[in-house]
């Protein structure tokens, strides 16, 4: 498998890239696919509707000291901006990761599954190549699918709640184009925090034949990681868990950016990557298949 | 189809063969061992039959020979190259059917072929629809490209599996059970495919379960049982070297069996409507000259060729059906 030896002249290196494109367009073709991010589009349209009918009596929300919303909540109403905030807050501990927990460990279990696998490696697809395809389609899927639950919030915000200047954390006021700036960076810092549940994903999906099983395993997985670090007595390991920083995105929005654990947070997703990619191609490039 | 106009560093090692291995052997974790020492030698241009009873160690050969399993030991040589090694320079010349055809349920057969082809990085994306709509053609599946994969019968997706093979011109064709689950028309279609991919000069390696199939189709057979490889050579061959049977056929069995004793023929046995032996040497008319003189009414007599099942059974000392 590593010995790459090119026959014939005409053969365009570009060509490597047909099974990319392959990928991207059979998972965002799949009903799967679309479903999930169907659901992830119906969040924001819930938390709005859910706003606006809670506010509709009264002019602030929570005003008799309610339980705590997920972020940025309570702006809504004065901005449909926030919006895009709470719904990523509110989608990012588990509707998004979990998503991409089901694409990640169907990636190779699934094709495993459906005895697809065999007939991709005799064509050649190449192990390494394919891992690797599997891995830029499953990032690409983190990226719809944040972008898909921030337009859907926009979408609803601006139709449901007024827009206009917005009030940093930090107090200060920022012009509405520079806040949609900031929602767009939030999106894709939300979309980078998912790079470390993908990488395990993928990990998984290399150690078993069973799609199921790949997603349930990491679905799983994400939950107890969730779990764990709530008890106040792992705090010692918990800088190491992926879900550690994850809503440090909220520190965009304080004037000026606070950016110590959004670096933490893309450091720790990038340490995920390494660690479990690099168990994947170990396990993956090895592997006898026989399914 | 055109002879590959790209064949680039690949040697066809003469003496070598298509497809060769030395000592080749694998053991599952587990310690089962599937496949012992096999030295398989196939050449080119034949259509290589592959036998075997379930679970005599075909499949894990097909799928080391294919770089999808590793070998414990031993070699693999396809196309002159190493396995598992060589993969990305051999497998654009090999088409496979590896045990069933493997479909995308929720993409169309023309779809299903379509992802095929661009997982192959020698593939020419200039031509690929071109050549999707040929292949699906040749296995007479043009009208039913448009169809979901999932709503295909059995013997459709069989033949999308042959056309997923057949998407380039190939050097070498691994089929195993092509004709699983078609109909004896479609079978007959197959079969006849295959012919025409022969005389073009690709070798095709096939495993069937059929032995009538392997006899109509091939032009050498191997023969493993229990991960060893038994035998293999021309079909030709292999059913030379079983003798053929002596068959008279009588109403008058006694007498019959009587005659042909004291003519010196062995191993006779009296069947419900006559007696069978092995045959003699020398002129077999004066045989049935002795049987008639004797009195035996002798309604049919003649000595009736050994076939492949016959040599199968008297080589792995079992049918088919028998896990190995």
């Amino acid at each position: 498998m590593s010995q790459a030896e090119v026959i014939g002249s005409r053969r365009s290196p570009l060509w490597t890239f047909g099974l990319l494109r392959s990928e991207l367009t059979t998972t965002f073709r799949r009903w799967r696919t679309l479903a999930l991010l169907g659901v992830l589009a119906a969040v924001p349209v819930l938390v709005g509707i859910a706003v606006k009918i809670e506010t509709s009596d009264s002019s602030s929300l929570g005003g008799g000291g309610g339980g705590e919303g997920p972020a940025f909540i309570t702006q809504i109403t004065n901005n449909g901006l926030f919006l895009v905030f709470t719904a990523l807050a509110a989608t990012l501990p588990f509707f998004l990761p979990m998503a991409i927990g089901v694409v990640a460990g169907d990636a190779i279990a699934g094709e495993a599954n459906a005895g697809t696998l065999r007939y991709l490696l005799v064509a050649p697809a190449g192990r390494t190549r394919l891992l690797l395809t599997k891995y830029a389609t499953t990032l690409a899927f983190c990226l719809a699918a944040t972008l898909v639950v921030a337009v859907s919030a926009l979408t609803v915000g601006a139709l449901l709640f007024p827009l206009g200047d917005l009030t940093t954390i930090s107090g200060t006021r920022i012009s509405f184009a520079e806040g949609l700036a900031r929602a767009l960076l939030i999106a894709l810092v939300v979309a980078a925090s998912l790079i470390g549940v993908a990488a395990l994903g993928l990990f998984v999906s290399t150690l078993t034949n069973s799609g199921i099983a790949a997603m349930a395993t990491t679905v799983g997985l994400l939950i107890t990681v969730q779990i764990l670090d709530q008890i106040p007595q792992l705090h010692a390991i918990q800088p190491y868990f992926f879900s550690h920083y994850w809503l440090s995105f909220a520190d965009l929005m304080r004037e000026p950016v606070y950016w110590d654990d959004l670096i933490r947070n893309l450091g720790l997703q990038a340490l995920y990557a390494i660690v479990f990619g690099s168990a994947a191609w170990a396990r993956f490039t090895t592997k006898d298949i026989t399914a | 189809m055109d002879e590959p106009s790209v064949t680039g560093p690949l040697r066809d090692a003469a003496g070598e063969g298509i497809i060769h291995t030395r000592a080749l052997t694998k053991r599952y974790r587990g310690g089962q061992l599937a496949v012992d020492g096999l030295d398989l030698t196939v050449p080119a241009g034949s259509v290589f039959g592959f036998l075997g009873p379930n679970g005599s160690g075909k499949t894990t050969t097909i799928r080391m020979l294919m770089g999808l399993i590793e070998p414990t030991s031993g070699t693999a040589h396809v196309l002159g190259h190493p396995m598992p090694r060589a993969t990305r320079a051999v497998l654009p010349h090999v088409g496979a059917l590896i045990e069933g055809p493997a479909l995308y349920g929720f993409l169309s057969g023309r779809d299903n072929l379509l992802r095929y082809d661009s997982a192959d990085p020698s593939a020419d994306p200039r031509t690929r629809r071109a050549r999707v709509a040929a292949a699906l053609d040749r296995v007479g599946l043009a009208a039913a490209a448009g169809k979901k994969a999932k709503a295909y019968s059995l013997g459709m997706k069989q033949r999308l599996g042959l056309a997923a093979a057949l998407l380039q011109p190939r050097r070498l064709l691994v089929l195993d059970e092509p004709t699983n689950g078609l109909d004896p028309q479609g079978m007959r279609e197959i079969r006849a495919l295959i012919r025409e991919l022969a005389s073009d000069g690709t070798t095709v390696f096939l495993s069937s379960h059929l032995l009538d199939e392997i006899e109509q189709v091939c032009t050498h057979a191997a023969v493993m049982a229990q991960g060893r490889l038994i035998t293999q050579g021309t079909v030709a061959d292999l059913a030379a070297g079983m003798r053929g049977r002596l068959v008279v056929t009588t109403p008058d069995t006694a007498d019959a069996a009587r005659v042909l004793k004291e003519r010196g023929v062995g191993d006779v046995a009296v069947t419900e409507d006559g007696v069978t032996g092995e045959p003699p040497e020398g002129e077999l008319a004066e045989l049935n000259a002795a049987l008639v003189a004797a009195g035996v009414r002798v309604r049919g007599f003649g000595v009736e060729r050994a076939s492949l099942e016959d040599a199968f059974v008297a080589l792995t000392g079992e049918g088919f059906d028998v896990a190995g």
